[in-house]
């Protein structure tokens, strides 16, 4: 807080406090009270929420457009009718990804969480390498990942499908929890383990009953990205599909190339509303996440 | 619940070539109050993490009761132990924190939630149940680790500097706490710090540890004044300590020359003859400052002529560092026993006596001829 904000709060006769003595939310917040609304900054905000919800908005009118195409011809509920009555390929392609990305979200978080514990509190040869290597499919392009995976299921002769698309999510989603649990983990003492351990827990017991609820914010924000990633992949899944096996995006790609039906506008429509009714009742456990 | 004797037999460990334990040996004894004390570096959380399983030594056994314990982790052992960084576990409430030994054992429901009570109301923490470890201060976790140490009536109780994350007034107060629960439950406490004052005021006997050694056990007060070596004398409190040969021996009643002193008077224990070198050492507190040379009526009092260099007020004390002619400081505690609103009677740079009688100094390393 400056100097004159104290001395206009002794003017209006607030209580005098010690200037240190005050904590950095409260005066977090009388910043933003004290802020003009009218600055660079006001109209930064104003820009970048346009910015970010114009595609949106764009997007929601056309979906209740009547007719295909850039003009408004009036309002109508037709490709809503049409999406849950005439997409049955669209819907098989949904409940490909949507198995698919729950499955290899909960691999990898199982998988990627063992290795967080593993390379944080275990000693063993190369554990640095095998953090460092850890993080390599998060930065090599998913392009080169996706012709690795392809060669690999073509060298142990895996036929291409659900299950290969399966397998590859769960690897490149591994990294993500890997990190997540990591970052969390890195913050507890080692000695709460020995705690665990000197009060008569056994190993397996320390492991179900102090590191994982202790970690669970992490594990659960690991989970919730791995669901993401896997659910909107595309370059990825589509070296490693095989006949029959179409997810969302793929099916989305293949559709666009005969034009965008407004079919596909209406499905976004009805994802975005779903996820925003998924993410407000679990808006106070984000933030917990967030906070810790 | 009952203690247990603690034997340590030769014990030593190596962390790839610094020797952190080297042939130590100690015996504790049941219900004892014992502190390993020493600098930071001298082993003695390393002494502590074997007794409690976190640590398997390279050689040496560690006895219980008699029975070897060395190849028992951590969760087989009667003991616990109360961590420097308290190690509650975050997720958990209080009250959980302090039944997470019973849940594990299976406890019934009800037998549980009564001894959590009994062992919260042990440290004052029946109000805080409910709360997280987070919203506690810092002396409140200390007593949550406490008493979830002391839940599954361990036979021996391990505090690895448990009081060192609080500040000084808290320390006192802890310590105070610490001691009577020992009292109360009457287990064996194992207690580490480097902290001499904490060791002297609660431990029934202290071992005072250096780079892997223990250098001498024995209780409070004789650590204090007798210390055995040079190090010991240092550590514990202040002393002046000069080293010097004995130059005259009659009886008990030794001469000792020391260069920069001049010839000092000590009574000894046992005969020292003459030739022996010898460190000398006496507590600044027994040392009296005066402005005026003593009446010289009694024969074994020694005096030493200096000036103040640097009088430290401290309101219950006065501390001086007085400078001899021969260039020496000696540290010398004034008391102030009696009210006085006059101000300092020796001043900066005043000339003053130093004396003490032959009693009050001690000999230190005694190295025979």
């Amino acid at each position: 807080m400056s100097d004159e904000t104290l001395l206009a709060e002794r003017r209006n006769g607030a209580p005098l406090r010690a200037k240190t003595g005050r904590s950095g939310l409260e005066s977090r917040q009388r910043h933003a009270k004290a802020r003009a609304a009218s600055s660079f900054s006001g109209f930064a905000y104003w820009a970048t929420i346009v910015f970010f919800f114009m595609p949106l908005v764009v997007l929601l009118v056309a979906s209740f457009d009547k007719e295909k195409g850039g003009e408004w011809s009036g309002f109508s509920f037709i490709w809503y009718v049409k999406l849950f009555t005439e997409s049955g390929e669209l819907w098989r392609a949904f409940g490909n990804s949507a198995l698919i990305a729950f499955a290899s979200a909960l691999t990898a978080t199982v998988l990627g969480t063992l290795a967080a514990i593993g390379v944080t509190w275990y000693k063993f040869p190369f554990r640095g390498y095998v953090r460092t290597l850890n993080f390599l499919p998060m930065i090599l392009p998913e392009i080169v990942i996706g012709i690795s995976l392809l060669v690999f299921f073509a060298g142990v002769g895996l036929k291409l499908g659900l299950v290969s698309i399966y397998i590859a999510h769960a690897t490149f989603n591994l990294p993500f929890v890997f990190l997540m649990v990591s970052a969390r983990l890195d913050e507890f003492d080692y000695s709460v383990i020995e705690a665990a351990r000197d009060l008569g827990a056994s190993e397996f017991q320390t492991l179900m009953k102090v590191i994982v609820p202790m970690s669970m914010p992490g594990i659960a924000s690991g989970f919730l990205t791995a669901v993401t990633l896997s659910l909107e992949d595309f370059v990825i899944t589509f070296f490693v599909t095989g006949p029959g096996a179409t997810t969302l995006p793929l099916f989305v790609y293949s559709a666009i190339r005969f034009g965008v039906s407004p079919v596909i506008n209406a499905l976004s429509v009805v994802m975005v509303a779903g996820t925003v009714a998924l993410i407000l009742p679990l808006r106070n456990y984000l933030k917990y996440i967030a906070a810790k | 619940m009952n203690g247990s004797d603690v034997t340590i037999s030769r014990v030593g460990k190596s962390f790839g070539s610094f020797a952190a334990l080297d042939d130590v040996s100690l015996d504790i004894r049941k219900g004892e109050f014992f502190s390993l004390l020493g600098p930071s570096g001298c082993g003695k959380t390393t002494l502590l993490r074997i007794l409690g399983g976190f640590e398997v030594p390279d050689e040496g056994t560690v006895a219980i009761d008699g029975v070897d314990v060395v190849g028992l982790s951590a969760d087989k052992r009667r003991t616990n132990t109360v961590f420097q960084s308290y190690a509650l576990f975050p997720h958990l409430s209080i009250f959980e924190n302090v039944a997470f030994p019973l849940r594990l054992r299976k406890v019934p429901p009800k037998v549980l939630s009564s001894r959590v009570k009994d062992y919260l109301a042990l440290v004052q923490l029946e109000a805080h149940a409910d709360k997280m470890p987070a919203q506690l201060s810092g002396g409140q976790k200390q007593r949550v680790a406490i008493a979830r140490a002391l839940i599954n009536e361990p036979s021996v109780l391990l505090l690895d500097e448990p009081l060192s994350a609080l500040d000084a007034k808290l320390r006192q107060h802890m310590l105070v706490e610490l001691d009577s629960i020992h009292d109360k439950v009457g287990i064996t406490f194992i207690y580490v710090t480097h902290d001499q004052g904490e060791a002297l005021s609660v431990s029934d006997r202290i071992a005072v540890m250096n780079q892997g050694k223990v250098l001498q056990v024995g209780p409070p007060h004789e650590i204090y004044e007798d210390p055995a070596t040079d190090f010991v004398a240092r550590f514990i409190g202040e002393t002046n300590l000069f080293r010097g040969a004995v130059v005259r021996s009659e009886g008990l009643l030794a001469t000792v020359a020391i260069p920069e002193v001049g010839e000092v008077l000590v009574t000894t224990d046992d005969p020292v003859p003459a030739g022996s070198s010898v460190s000398f050492a006496v507590r600044p507190e027994k040392i009296r400052i005066a402005a005026q040379k003593p009446a010289a009526a009694r024969k074994d009092l020694n005096v030493v002529k200096g000036a103040v260099d640097e009088p430290i007020y401290s309101g219950f004390q006065t501390k001086f560092y007085v400078r001899t002619e021969k260039g020496v400081t000696f540290k010398v505690f004034k008391q102030h026993a009696d009210y006085s609103d006059k101000g300092p009677e020796i001043k900066w740079r005043q000339e003053v006596f130093l004396s003490w009688s032959a009693e009050d100094g001690t000999l230190v390393e005694v190295a025979r001829p």
